[in-house]
């Protein structure tokens, strides 16, 4: 799904070796076999993986598949598995991330692609990454001594850049509070389908005005607006005004890049009016 | 090695690498059914049903179907008798230049296996992934409604 990558050349590689698998069926067996070869790339749904294989860019000996591991396929309340794939997301109770998971790729990739891999590849533009950062989501990583379970910040630090340890899996992330019912995400691009954010955006909000606000492919990282969510947490009934100011501070807030994509421009005006229309919609204005 | 079930037949690939499973069924089994054109997931023209999920063939590294079941377009019909599918989509004219054909077959064919009477818009979500390069999606998406509802 990395659209802009010219294509490889079509002839064949000269190294016919046989990659080396495993297909691990629990996660005792994933992890064990990881500690044995730390080198090892973990490969789950392929949507990031097998783009960078197909166009040479990455060119694994040996791998560890993980669609079979039972433990990265569980989701239990506040614990998402790493292996749920976004088709799964879809259909689940969280709408945010529903709706998030919804705008991924196309049928065929969301039957493929999953949370972990999202975490995994760590791309600004990433969507299901706000809805975790809005959240205030944990990561947990587990290996064969131990599990770390961190903030999800400290766990994406860049763009496609995360700290996972190469003897750990990421076993899925824990969502710290009850979730609002207040909720929403929106995601600005070419198409409602097959489309890389331009601008992506979750909001929360519970009963007591309490709003968390995080936006995608807006910065090196997801980008959580920090003054225009304590401004509109201050608001039991935002006035118009509110709302402007929080459109105004969100498009403050964010730190953009222009790329092929859009402008910096652009997605810091789209920024603060899609923030401001998905609190509208939670408020039912 | 890898061992795994294509259209009911068992088969032993021999990938090459960390091939994806579009390469192994085409340059090792010869199965030309499933289209190689963008390799990154994009276009749908390699969608196979894999474990009875539709994903694209080009994002699957053959390595790792050991034990899987696969199905692909040259597996819809029983043997003259087309799928329904296929049959609709001759009879609807739902065809131009027949390069994505393959792939929007097996994703129809997933649809309307899956779920009896998708309205249009489930028709068009379904086939999201599959990029007609002659756009000629309207032809497509007529010719596969005759399947659903009235159509019946």
């Amino acid at each position: 799904m990395i659209a802009t990558w010219q294509r490889a050349s079509r002839s064949r590689p000269s190294n016919l070796t046989a990659v080396k698998t495993r297909q691990p069926t629990s996660l005792d067996d994933a992890l064990t076999a990881l500690a044995e070869d730390p080198e090892a790339t973990l490969l789950a749904g392929g949507t990031d993986l097998m783009v960078s294989v197909n166009y040479h860019a990455l060119r694994p000996s040996s791998v560890i598949g993980i669609r079979r591991v039972p433990e990265l396929q569980e989701w239990d309340g506040q614990f998402i598995g790493a292996g749920v794939t976004y088709s799964r997301m879809e259909r689940g109770p969280i709408a945010a991330l529903a709706q998030a998971a919804r705008t991924v790729g196309s049928p065929q990739i969301r039957n493929a692609g999953t949370l972990g891999g999202n975490l995994g590849t760590a791309s600004p533009a990433g969507d299901a990454l706000p809805v975790l950062a809005a959240l205030d989501a944990e990561i947990v990583l587990r290996s064969a001594t131990g599990e770390r379970v961190i903030p999800w910040d400290e766990f994406i630090v860049g763009p496609k850049q995360n700290t996972r340890r190469p003897d750990e899996i990421i076993l899925g992330t824990r969502l710290p509070y009850q979730i609002p019912p207040g909720q929403g995400f929106a995601k600005i691009g070419t198409r409602s389908a097959m489309v890389i954010a331009v601008v992506s955006c979750c909001v929360f909000r519970d009963e007591d005005g309490r709003t968390t606000i995080a936006l995608g492919s807006v910065g090196p990282t997801p980008v959580r607006p920090r003054r225009a969510e304590a401004m509109i947490s201050a608001e039991r009934a935002p006035s118009q005004s509110a709302l402007a100011e929080l459109q105004r501070l969100v498009s403050e807030e964010v730190s953009p890049i222009t790329d092929h994509r859009s402008t910096a421009a652009y997605r810091r005006h789209a920024s603060g009016v899609i923030a401001r229309r998905l609190v509208e919609r939670i408020l039912g204005r | 090695m890898t061992r795994f079930t294509v259209n009911g037949t068992e088969h032993t690939a021999d990938p090459v690498g960390p091939e994806s499973l579009l390469t192994t069924l085409r340059d090792r089994l010869g199965l030309y059914g499933s289209k190689n054109a963008c390799e990154q997931g994009e276009c749908g023209s390699c969608s196979v049903i894999l474990d009875g999920e539709l994903v694209c063939s080009c994002l699957v590294m053959t390595a790792d179907t050991d034990g899987s079941t696969i199905v692909t377009v040259e597996g819809l019909a029983d043997g003259d008798t087309l799928h329904r599918v296929q049959q609709v989509m001759v009879d609807g004219s739902g065809v131009q230049c027949g390069f994505c054909t393959p792939g929007i077959v097996v994703a129809a064919a997933h649809l309307f296996d899956s779920r009896p009477d998708p309205s249009e818009e489930d028709i068009r979500e379904a086939l999201a992934g599959n990029i007609c390069r002659c756009t000629g999606y309207g032809a497509i998406v007529r010719a596969l409604e005759a399947l659903s509802g009235d159509g019946q």
